[in-house]
């Protein structure tokens, strides 16, 4: 289903937050560190890793919720640089957000929460218009219309999480973050969001980037998947690929250390575990960030950092030693 | 003697609203050295339960009935003064969030050396030997350096394994882990288990594990027990619950989570949302969300039915199935009747 053209560009994005250290001094804290990707119309690209990883902070300078501190951003053959395009862009991009109890206004009724982005963008002629509208988004993830003079507190997790769904679906986008959406929603809920999230897609055509630490529930919803380390992408490749065959040490360990809901596969499970933890971004090694956890790393891993570069077709592994080690 | 048997135990909150029962008629007994999950999502009555062992429940909560009895001891309405001689001495509980649960005005030493101190006989010098052993025992690194920081010093990962070496520190029969590795990424989760594993085949304790990833149960656990409502669907070892499960809801679980055969196909969701404790209904409290509910399931809740001798599960399908392949026999008395009717619902 996945056409190829891209829809989303992004080329050696880096966003930087500076941290102060002293009156007059201040650190850059690497949140993205040069990552570059794109992804195709209708393709859902997963992005993992570990909290800090920098992974939210992707899915939010994509979409100029932080300014870029640099790189490039293209959407449909076009860069978004200036605040109008940022508007327009706005329009076709938007965002799901992981906690559905503190991503809605308490304020506001359900109707209004899912109609003001139809009003931001002026998108509705008439007050009818803008009704028959928000009954329609509530149609498309399973709210029903008595719902709609009601307020967020009335409502489950996962019928919060609807709620923020069809707010992103409101103004007609063809991009979509998703930022972990289910990871705030117990297992029999989040089974119900995952399937709406792809009978959507088909529905709509709509392109996802799927922000998530569940690698299970990521491998389910994903075409492709990358995976981040301290700010930086480590590896891209096709779901299946990457799961049957990890090529980076960092992806190895992280595949491993997945818990399988299933005794004996578990109890057969070499895993990998990592000893230490995720360094500070602040003081991140230099070279590759992964040498200090890697047990193949060699002097020249904490020289240079490895070039993100694709091995074999449609996969991509940042590691001076991938020739090796597989 | 089981080492921990509980039996029918009932807790109840009494809120603005009404009794909340949150626990209703848990019963499970718990052997020396087994790995023992608890599984359920938000509101299924798992971490009560586990706090009703501990009898450290918030103010309104109660426990209304049953028993719990630790090596043959009862200790519901024993009273705080045995519950302070059971409590961290030879049950202990670690709690989900280590960010909270430890104080960020204490020192780590300070923090592990005060359940030493107040647990055993030992002096301040051997309390302090006894918390570096410990830290190490954890595979924290440099443990004399660390006893000296505050817990913001330490990451997400430290911090959990500082709360298990003080569970540990007076080796206690029982340690209850309330969602241990939630909080904590995949590759720090694999470690956390990996190290729990490891102590309790090495100190030979029992470990009650509360959790909702069926992922971590398949990962650690002998024994499993299914909670939904604050009542037991099932219960049986690991290998039977997984591959053998004889309850809707637990079918339900184990259909919807992802797993790597899963991509491009649809999930099968169990429909609907978890009931409200405050109007439980009548019959089985999962009915209203069951795909296969008949009548007797609405009217009538199924006890717990054995299914073989490491498994049991409190579901009438099981009747039903027995009753189809002829290994039971309809008796004339009234739940049979409508269990008769019932044969024709739309399961």
């Amino acid at each position: 289903m996945a056409d190829k053209k891209p829809l989303i560009e992004v080329k050696d994005l880096k966003e930087y937050f500076y941290i102060n250290t002293g009156l007059f001094s201040s650190k850059p804290l690497k949140a993205v560190d040069g990552v570059s990707f794109s992804i195709n119309k209708g393709e859902t690209l997963g992005l993992v890793g570990e909290s800090g990883c920098g992974k939210t902070t992707v899915g939010r300078t994509l979409l100029h919720l932080y300014k870029p501190t640099s790189g490039e951003i293209w959407y449909d053959g076009k860069q978004i640089k200036t605040r109008s395009d940022i508007k327009e862009f706005r329009k076709k991009a938007t965002m799901v957000f992981q906690d559905p109890y503190s991503s809605l206004n308490p304020r506001m009724t359900v109707s209004d929460i899912i109609g003001e982005p139809l009003d931001v963008h002026k998108l509705c002629a008439s007050k009818q218009e803008r009704q028959d509208r928000i009954l329609e988004l509530m149609g498309y993830v399973g709210l029903n219309s008595e719902h709609a003079a009601r307020y967020a507190h009335e409502f489950s997790g996962g019928q919060r999480q609807r709620i923020g769904i069809a707010r992103s679906l409101a103004v007609n986008p063809d991009f979509i973050v998703c930022d972990e959406p289910v990871s705030a929603l117990d297992v029999s809920i989040q089974a119900q969001v995952i399937n709406m999230f792809d009978e959507l897609q088909e529905k709509l055509g709509l392109t996802y980037l799927f922000v998530a630490h569940d690698l299970l529930v990521v491998r389910h919803i994903s075409d492709r998947i990358a995976v981040m380390y301290l700010g930086k992408m480590v590896e891209l490749a096709p779901a299946k690929e990457i799961y049957d065959k990890p090529l980076h040490p960092y992806s190895k360990s992280l595949l491993s250390a997945v818990p399988v809901p299933d005794p004996k596969v578990a109890r057969a499970n070499k895993r990998i575990v990592l000893t230490g933890d995720i360094p500070s971004p602040l003081n991140a090694p230099s070279g590759c960030p992964f040498r200090t956890r890697c047990k193949y790393a060699t002097d020249k891993c904490a020289e240079e950092m490895p070039e993100f570069k694709e091995v074999s077709k449609g996969r991509f592994v940042a590691c001076h030693r991938v020739g090796d080690i597989n | 003697m089981a080492l921990l048997e509980v039996k029918n135990l009932q807790t109840s909150f009494f809120t603005d609203a009404g009794e909340v029962k949150a626990v209703n008629d848990v019963s499970f007994t718990l052997e020396r050295g087994k790995v023992l999950g608890i599984v359920g999502e938000s509101g299924s009555g798992k971490s009560v339960t586990a706090y009703s062992i501990m009898q450290i429940l918030a103010g309104t909560g109660k426990i209304v009935g049953g028993s719990i009895k630790f090596d043959g001891q009862e200790l519901v309405g024993a009273g705080e003064k045995v519950m302070k001689t059971i409590r961290g001495n030879k049950i202990s509980i670690i709690f989900q969030d280590p960010m909270t649960s430890l104080n960020p005005t204490y020192t780590i030493g300070r923090q592990l050396m005060e359940a030493i101190l107040l647990h055993t006989d030992r002096d301040r010098k051997q309390a302090y030997e006894r918390a570096v052993e410990m830290l190490r025992l954890v595979n924290v690194n440099e443990p004399e350096r660390r006893m000296k920081q505050y817990p913001y010093e330490f990451s997400g990962g430290m911090r959990q394994r500082v709360m298990i070496a003080m569970a540990l520190a007076c080796e206690p029969d029982i340690l209850i882990a309330d969602e241990p590795t939630t909080a904590l990424d995949v590759t720090i989760q694999a470690q956390i288990l990996e190290l729990m594993g490891q102590l309790q085949k090495e100190l030979g304790m029992a470990i009650i594990m509360i959790t909702h990833d069926l992922g971590v149960v398949a990962q650690i656990c002998d024994e499993v027990i299914v909670m939904y409502a604050g009542s037991i669907c099932e219960q049986g070892t690991a290998d039977e619950i997984f591959y053998n499960p004889c309850h809707e809801y637990t079918k339900g679980l184990l259909r919807s989570i992802p797993t790597t055969d899963t991509a491009g196909r649809k999930l099968q969701p169990i429909t609907g949302t978890p009931i409200d404790l405050l109007n439980m209904p009548k019959g089985c409290p999962f009915a209203p969300r069951c795909n296969f509910a008949m009548k007797i399931c609405i009217n009538h809740r199924a006890e717990r039915m054995p299914i073989n001798s490491d498994h049991a599960a409190a579901c009438w399908m099981n009747v039903k199935h027995a009753i189809q392949k002829g290994e039971l026999e309809i008796e004339n008395d009234e739940p049979a009747k409508e269990k008769g009717k019932g044969g024709e619902s739309d399961g």
